[in-house]
Parts: structure tokens; C-alpha cells; sequence
């Protein structure tokens, strides 16, 4: 029997229902007769996940209650995990084998968790519908037609087929929330400085977030309080209180104040979208909350800001890709300098090639000014936006993605069309805000469409406490795709 | 051709080979990102400070002391080629 939440599965494991290796078994067959049709994983950790399962069925028999013991989760490709392979979807990391774990990781072994596997994502987390991964697309459990979003697609589709029980993706501009809303599964990325990104290979350092995407907000709150927290090896992990997120849910959500920015309904959002996310802030306010217009006047220069900025860092911290110390490396070259940009042409995807381009033409001479340095002043005309707005309101509720799951190949020829689409998440990374995406609906033709809570620095309780009180009055997050 | 980019330039910047076709392409795709991007100038952006990170981040010190985080076969063993604990690069100069 496949439990449907974490929550589930701890009391199963706890109470003697099955044990950890037992349930790891349950998950296996789960992805067998899945996995053909959706392809969410890179690949999995056979022998590790066994080992994990095993120790922690000797922990729990010791008597052990680690928050995590026993529970089978999976990992985006771009996040180390030490002895299994690390590809970020890419032909240039192929054969990388991560030396040590990433502390997010790390963290998720020490409370238990089994890791089944590493899933699929768009080369390096660039891009929004994991086409752009080197192995193969993956498919939306709910439609094998059309895309999880992305980049954490193979997160997203793992935790909505039931192959895994909950999954770390990485945000940059949307890459949890938008496949979590695809998927219809929860996902949430933390404020700036909430997780430790020691280990999440580097894509976007000033925007970059690992976080919890699973069935429930509860198992979101569960996976934030294990990876959370101030790490010494991630100078810009914050020193911050770690609450215990889930002593935060089910608090009173009545009269707190939910912001409506009017710049995220205006034209451009498919109108079944608009409808659930209408019905959404009605569902709340029955709940008590009460509902204030907010204005975020910088909304359309967002993905301008984040798209110079965003590959600016890349074009940067991609450079390590050199063909010397890991990775892969091109034949025949003449010397290092053509092994340099042969390795290079070889190893990376065109999305990626794209995005150096752009990135190392916005840091170039003469035009510096002109955009990389424009582009921070207009990130701190967004944050300012944000923190005008919450002095109207206590969290911000808005859709993830103006559109529903769109088909394969349908806009992979038109990247500015693709970067369009990140238009209701990139602005919260730009802030360094969390927000989180809870299924509100489905469209006439059955695909999940998620609502996203966006709260202040730091403020994950309160989103986390309105998402959970949201799923104690809806089902959305409770059903399955009918694969 | 693009008017704005030298994309020979560029990809030079990035040790980045790309060939006739990638370069033609990127360069159509890249004079229309560019152009939405251009939308900025609209904007009045004098006395704004840029914000080059969300957090209030300043240096972080800490002692200087030698540690062994895990064993030198594990740096070398990623290594495309490597010979007697080095890496091993192509030619340098010429």
C-alpha cells in the first residue's frame, strides 16, 4: 500500500505497519510501472537507498524517532549527494560523481531519509519545461502530452506519480513553484538565506534556493525544519532563528490581510486560471482572511532584471566548466585554449550556450552600465515594491504561471515566449522572498493549476499556516493523476 | 547578422566555440531578448542604489586552520586525465 503523505508514511513506519525497507519496496514497484511513461528520474541510487533503509529500520527498532526515518525522497540532479552521480542535466557533468554531500542532503540522511534517486531537470535549472535536460524530457503525470514545467520538472512529476514520497527542487526564478503548480503538488521556495546551498551546483547565487516540493503542506513544513537553518559552509545561509514550522500550522488564519497585486491580473492570464484563482481568495476569505488590493507597479520589468541578471551570474559561475578537474572533455585539441571552448561547445546544451551568451554580452565592456548595473537598480525598485505591499497586507496571493501545462516542443523554439512565462515567480527571487504553490484547481481538460503565497523574509510560518488551512478546506493536493 | 552583437566577440569572452548555424541563430534570438530587455530605459533609475544581493551581507572571517575535508583521490578521481596526483592539461602555449 503507497502512503500518500510523509506524515502517513511516519506513522505507518512507527506504528509497525510495514517497515522502512518494506515501504522502499512499495516505492520501487511504484516506479516501475510509472517511471516508462513520465521519466522523472535521472537515475536511481539502488544500492545506497537500500543500505539507508536498512539503517533506518535498525534505528527504529533501537527506538529511534528521527522526523525522517525510513522515508523514501528524491533529489534534483543540480543537488550533491555524495557517491551518486550529480549531472545537472547535462552532458558536461555526465559522468560526475559528487565527492561529498550537499548539506541539504547531508541533513536529509542524518533525519532518516531513504534517497530513491536523482530527478530530471532543464540543464543547469535553466529553463521551464525540462525539455532542455541532456537524458530525455519528462513527461506531466497528468497529461503525458505536455510538460511538468521546470526546472525541478522531475521533482514535481516523482511527488505527483507517487514515486517518491516528497523531493528537494532548486528556485531561481520559479523552478519549484511553476512545476509544483504543473504537477499539481506543493512546493515551496524558502526566503533567501533559509537553506544552505553548500552542494546545489551554482547557477544564479544571488536568487538560487533549495526547497521542500511534496503532497501536503504539512510535509513541506516537515522537510523545511530538517534542511533549515544557518550553515557554516554557505557564508550567505542566514543566521536566523529556525522556527518549528510545523507548530506554525493551524494557527487562526481569521483577519489576517491577503494582498491582490492588480498587476498580476490583467491580460496575459488564461481566463480558467483566473477563475480558480478567484474561487481561491473567495475559499480564504470565507476562512476569515480579508482581501486588499496591493499594487507591484514593476511587475513588467521583472523578467527583463532577472533575465540580465540571472545570466550574468551563470555566464560567471558557469566558467568553472573547463574540462579540467571533473566532468567531461572534448578530444583533440590543439592546446588548452581549444580544449577550453571545444569542452565547452560540446558539453553544454543550446538553452545554456544561450544564456552564457547573453550573460557574458551584459557583463561585457561598455555595456556593463548599460544593463548589469541598470538591472540592480531595478531589482531594488521590485524588492521596494514588495515591501511597500506588505505594509497594506500579511501575504500575497497570486497565480504561479499565467498558463496551464503547455505541450512538449510547443515553445521551445521561442526562448523569450518561454521566459515570459516565469512572469508571476521571478519577481519574488529578484525580492529574496518565500512563496509557495498549493493546487487550487484543474482546467476544463483535467491539468492542476496551483495558487502561490507569497509571504515576508522569514515569514515561512505564515505562508505555510494559510496553505495548510487552505488544504484542510479543499482536495485539490489529494488527487492523483490518472496514470 | 546582428546589429548590436558581436557574437564572435562574445562567444570568445566565454571560451565558448559555436558553430555557423548556433551563431546566425543566437544572434537573431539574442537582437530580440535584447530588444525586450532594452525596456528598462524607460525607467528612471538616478538615484537608485543598485542592490547586488537581498541579505545585508558583509564578510564572514574565521580562523584560518587546516582541515582534510575528504582524501585527494577523491579531488583527482573526477578528473578527465590526470598523472602522478595532477591534473593533466593539453599543451599551454603555441
Amino acid at each position: 500500500m503507497l502512503p500518500d503523505t510523509i506524515a502517513q508514511a511516519r506513522d505507518g513506519l512507527k506504528n509497525g505497519k510495514y517497515s522502512a525497507v518494506e515501504l522502499l519496496e512499495t516505492l520501487r514497484k511504484r516506479i516501475g510501472s510509472a517511471e516508462d511513461k513520465v521519466k522523472a528520474y535521472i537515475h536511481l541510487t539502488d544500492d545506497l537507498a537500500l543500505e539507508q533503509a536498512q539503517a533506518a529500520d535498525q534505528r527504529i527498532a533501537g527506538g529511534e524517532d528521527a522526523p525522517l526515518l525510513g522515508i523514501p525522497l528524491a533529489i534534483k540532479d543540480n543537488i550533491c549527494a555524495r557517491g551518486a552521480r550529480t549531472t545537472c542535466a547535462s552532458r558536461i557533468l555526465d559522468n560526475f560523481v559528487a565527492p561529498y554531500d550537499a548539506t541539504a542532503t547531508q541533513r536529509l540522511l542524518s533525519a532518516g531519509a531513504v534517497i530513491l534517486g536523482k530527478t530530471n531537470l532543464d540543464e543547469f535549472a535553466m529553463g521551464s519545461s525540462t525539455e532542455n535536460s541532456h537524458y530525455q524530457p519528462t513527461r506531466n503525470p497528468w497529461d503525458l502530452e505536455r510538460v511538468p514545467g521546470g526546472s525541478s520538472g522531475g521533482s514535481a512529476a516523482a511527488v505527483s506519480a507517487g514515486m517518491c514520497l516528497g523531493a528537494l527542487g532548486s528556485d531561481t526564478g520559479g523552478s519549484i513553484r511553476q512545476p509544483a503548480s504543473f504537477c499539481g503538488v506543493t512546493g515551496l521556495k524558502p526566503t533567501y538565506g533559509r537553506v544552505s546551498r553548500f552542494g546545489l551546483v551554482a547557477f544564479a547565487s544571488s536568487l538560487d534556493q533549495i526547497g521542500p516540493m511534496t503532497r501536503t503542506v504539512a510535509d513541506a513544513a516537515l522537510l523545511l525544519n530538517v534542511i533549515g537553518g544557518k550553515d557554516p559552509l554557505d557564508s550567505t545561509s542566514a543566521d536566523v532563528a529556525l522556527p518549528d514550522f510545523t507548530k506554525a500550522l493551524g494557527r487562526d488564519v481569521k483577519g489576517l490581510r491577503m494582498g491582490i497585486p492588480k498587476e498580476y491580473f490583467t491580460s496575459g492570464i488564461d481566463p480558467e486560471i483566473e477563475r480558480a484563482m478567484r474561487e481561491t481568495i473567495r475559499t480564504l476569505e470565507k476562512l476569515g482572511m480579508k482581501q486588499v488590493e496591493v499594487s507591484l507597479p514593476h511587475t513588467q520589468y521583472a523578467v527583463a532584471t532577472y533575465y540580465i541578471l540571472a545570466c550574468a551570474e551563470a555566464s560567471s559561475n558557469l566558467s568553472r566548466y573547463d574540462g579540467v578537474k571533473y566532468g567531461f572533455r572534448a578530444e583533440n585539441s590543439k592546446n588548452l585554449l581549444d580544449m577550453y571552448t571545444k569542452t565547452r561547445e560540446e558539453g553544454f546544451g543550446e538553452e545554456v550556450k544561450r544564456r552564457i551568451i547573453l550573460g557574458t554580452f551584459v557583463l561585457s565592456s561598455g555595456y556593463y552600465d548599460a544593463y548589469y548595473l541598470k538591472g540592480q537598480k531595478v531589482r531594488a525598485l521590485i524588492k521596494r515594491d514588495f515591501d511597500e505591499a506588505f505594509k497594506l497586507c500579511d501575504v500575497i496571493v497570486a497565480p504561479n504561471s499565467p498558463i496551464a501545462p503547455f505541450k512538449l516542443k510547443e515553445k521551445l523554439d521561442d526562448p523569450l515566449q518561454m521566459y515570459l512565462s516565469d512572469i508571476y515567480t521571478i519577481s519574488i527571487n529578484l525580492a529574496g522572498l518565500p512563496a509557495m504553490a498549493v493546487p487550487c484547481g484543474f482546467t476544463q481538460g483535467g491539468l492542476p493549476i496551483g495558487a502561490q503565497l507569497i509571504g515576508r523574509h522569514f515569514d515561512e510560518e505564515t505562508v505555510l499556516n494559510v496553505g495548510h488551512r487552505f488544504q484542510l478546506d479543499t482536495d485539490y493536493h489529494l488527487k492523483r493523476p490518472p496514470l | 547578422m546582428s546589429a548590436k552583437f558581436d557574437i564572435q566577440h562574445i562567444a570568445a569572452l566565454a571560451r565558448l566555440n559555436l558553430n555557423e548555424s548556433e551563431r546566425e541563430k543566437f544572434a537573431r534570438q539574442l537582437d530580440q531578448i535584447v530588444a525586450y530587455i532594452d525596456q528598462l530605459n524607460e525607467l528612471d533609475t538616478s538615484g537608485v542604489e543598485p542592490m547586488f544581493h537581498v541579505l545585508p551581507l558583509h564578510n564572514v572571517f574565521r580562523e584560518d586552520e587546516e582541515r582534510k575535508v575528504f582524501p585527494e583521490s577523491d579531488y583527482l578521481s573526477g578528473a578527465p586525465r590526470r598523472d602522478k596526483g595532477h591534473y593533466e592539461v593539453p599543451q599551454i602555449l603555441g
